[in-house]
């Protein structure tokens, strides 16, 4: 596979967005209008994971589906490698990866990588190795056969992956890459997103679970009411500050009782403490002193779900703030 | 042109795969029956009754795979959403709209041809050596087909912009007001008024006029069909089907995918 980077793309961004907004009509006959996107600006450089978070219905698909011309916006405009989005010659370097993919499930997976290649003008013998090298990167080699509709949900993953990268795009969007999948299909998830981030291709990706975020992306953009909170590095992004520390560990033996033990929970064998970062060394000195054996240590941080809940908090206070000063 | 023939391959694929060709099972059984049938109860007219039951039954299997498997080309696609990584590839919508056409045309085409076949057969059961008029069942074959053709371009139209339950019937009420086009051109009602009767020629006008496709009667009493009229439905076909898979591209380029 080869790299993609190079100096001087990597001063020009994979992605621009600029004033994105998409209303949708709804109500009896369409006369109302909700606004699912509000003037989304923001970039994606070039050879960057990208993490596009926010809760359920923050706006992550309806911008990813902009892109993809699967919807039209409202206003505003994007481009991706310098291109317009409405220019479908483009797509032959984008590739994407649907929320929830679905395919024909009359086709085995072969087949249907083989007739997505058709579109990227591959001529039937470079489709067939191209096709064969997606399935052993993807581990579907032993099930190229079976048709799609004995898959779980795990490979059909897995194909949606082999076809979003079939045709070696330099930039790949995945719509919550990882919804529904099993520990081990995140795991594998990660590793192709990885890998992808090795071979110097741009990764956008969505997704409303944190640590997938942080463990894979170069900088997050938060979402929030179809509204952008904010783009940086996961962590100075998100702000998330150790809130304390849990130490996890083992008694050997009923030894003496030590303040520890007192604000510890016992689960089965083992005996969870919460405590400030300040007491931490405190701590440790005290379980070594009482001969136990410490399994972790690990910080406390807020989890998403309570960091966009300060969020919407915050937006419906402003709301209520507004509303109050209009009367 | 190459997206287009990719889509309509697998179109076809889809078809063959999903089953559409086990209506042949149904005909074939219905033509064997018949020609025992009729070898046993008429006498003289049993190129006829053949010939009207065939090319009836070829039609009315034909109307309905062209409109309910129409409205579906469309419709499962973005209900399934199994086009949103289709359309995310170097393809433009009309691209995905002509190919998806093409390929129930091709399934039709093969359909009907199939049918033709076993027709022949059941002509040939009970009436042998075939002679030359009989060759005329093919032109009437042919008029069917181009009929369905025009059938799914409508079909996929309506299902561009409404649901499929919507878009079967206003095919269907476009197909029977199509069947009347030529009754109601000519219609002479004493009691309406000279401007609701130009209204009603004017919309006659805009109605395909599915009667054009109807050679049915003169084929089953062994007699031509003219040339011309072939060469006229061809291109009336053409033209029609042009402009509705037109407007149908038109609707659908800008149609927002949920």
């Amino acid at each position: 596979m080869r790299r993609l980077s190079n100096n001087r793309n990597m001063l020009t961004p994979a992605i621009e967005i600029e004033n994105l907004s998409k209303e949708y009509p709804h109500g009896f006959l369409h006369l109302k209008r909700k606004r699912s996107l509000e003037n989304l600006s923001m970039q994606v450089q070039t050879g960057e994971v990208f993490g596009f978070l926010g809760p359920n219905g923050a706006g992550k698909s309806t911008t990813i589906k902009l892109l993809m011309r699967l919807i039209f916006p409202t206003s505003g405009t994007a481009r991706i490698l310098g291109r317009s989005i409405e220019d479908v010659s483009m797509h032959q370097q984008v590739g994407y990866l649907p929320e929830q993919p679905y395919f024909y499930d009359y086709l085995t997976a072969a087949e249907l990588l083989n007739y997505f290649a058709r579109f990227h003008g591959l001529k039937a013998a470079d489709r067939q190795e191209r096709v064969q090298r997606m399935l052993k990167k993807v581990g579907l080699e032993t099930a190229k056969k079976i048709q799609l509709r004995k898959y779980s949900k795990g490979m059909l993953q897995r194909t949606a992956f082999a076809q979003a990268i079939l045709h070696d795009p330099q930039v790949v969007v995945l719509d919550e890459p990882m919804s529904g999948l099993d520990p081990l299909g995140r795991r594998e998830v990660r590793d192709i997103i990885l890998e992808l981030k090795k071979e110097g291709r741009t990764v956008l990706f969505s997704t409303h679970i944190l640590s997938d975020a942080e463990m894979l992306c170069d900088r997050v953009g938060v979402i929030v009411g179809g509204k952008l909170r904010g783009v940086g590095a996961p962590g100075e992004m998100v702000g998330i500050e150790a809130q304390g520390m849990e130490i996890l560990f083992e008694l050997n033996g009923t030894g003496n009782a030590f303040p520890l033990l007192d604000k510890a929970t016992k689960t089965g064998e083992r005996y969870r403490a919460q405590l400030p970062e300040a007491d931490l060394y405190e701590a440790l000195a005290e379980l070594k002193a009482a001969g136990a054996r410490i399994l972790s240590v690990t910080q406390l941080k807020p989890t998403l779900e309570e960091f966009f809940m300060n969020l919407v908090d915050a937006d419906r206070a402003q709301a209520n703030a507004v509303e109050v000063n209009a009367q | 042109m190459r997206n287009v023939w990719a889509v309509a391959s697998n179109t076809f694929r889809e078809a063959v795969r999903d089953r559409v060709l086990y209506n042949l099972v149904f005909f074939a059984l219905l033509m064997m029956g018949a020609a025992i049938l009729v070898g046993q109860i008429s006498i003289g007219i049993e190129q006829s009754v053949i010939v009207s039951l065939g090319l009836t039954a070829i039609s009315i299997i034909g109307i309905f795979i062209a409109v309910f498997i129409g409205v579906g080309l469309v419709s499962k696609e973005m209900e399934k959403r199994t086009l949103y990584a289709l359309l995310a590839k170097p393809v433009q919508r009309w691209e995905f709209l002509l190919g998806k056409y093409g390929g129930l045309v091709m399934t039709l085409a093969l359909n009907t041809a199939a049918m033709a076949v076993g027709l022949y057969v059941a002509l040939w059961m009970v009436k042998h050596p075939l002679d030359n008029s009989d060759w005329y069942v093919l032109v009437a074959v042919y008029l069917i087909l181009l009929k369905l053709a025009l059938i799914v371009a409508l079909a996929m139209l309506f299902s561009c912009f409404t649901t499929p339950f919507l878009a079967i019937l206003f095919t269907a009420a476009i197909y029977i007001a199509g069947v009347f086009a030529e009754e109601l051109r000519t219609m002479q009602a004493v009691d309406l008024a000279p401007s609701t009767m130009k209204f009603f020629r004017g919309v006659s006008y805009l109605l395909p006029n599915f009667e054009n496709f109807n050679v049915m009667g003169a084929v089953a009493h062994g007699r031509g069909v003219p040339a011309s009229l072939v060469w006229q439905d061809t291109s009336y076909a053409i033209l029609y089907a042009g402009i509705v898979l037109a407007a149908a591209a038109k609707v659908f380029s800008r149609r927002n995918l949920k």
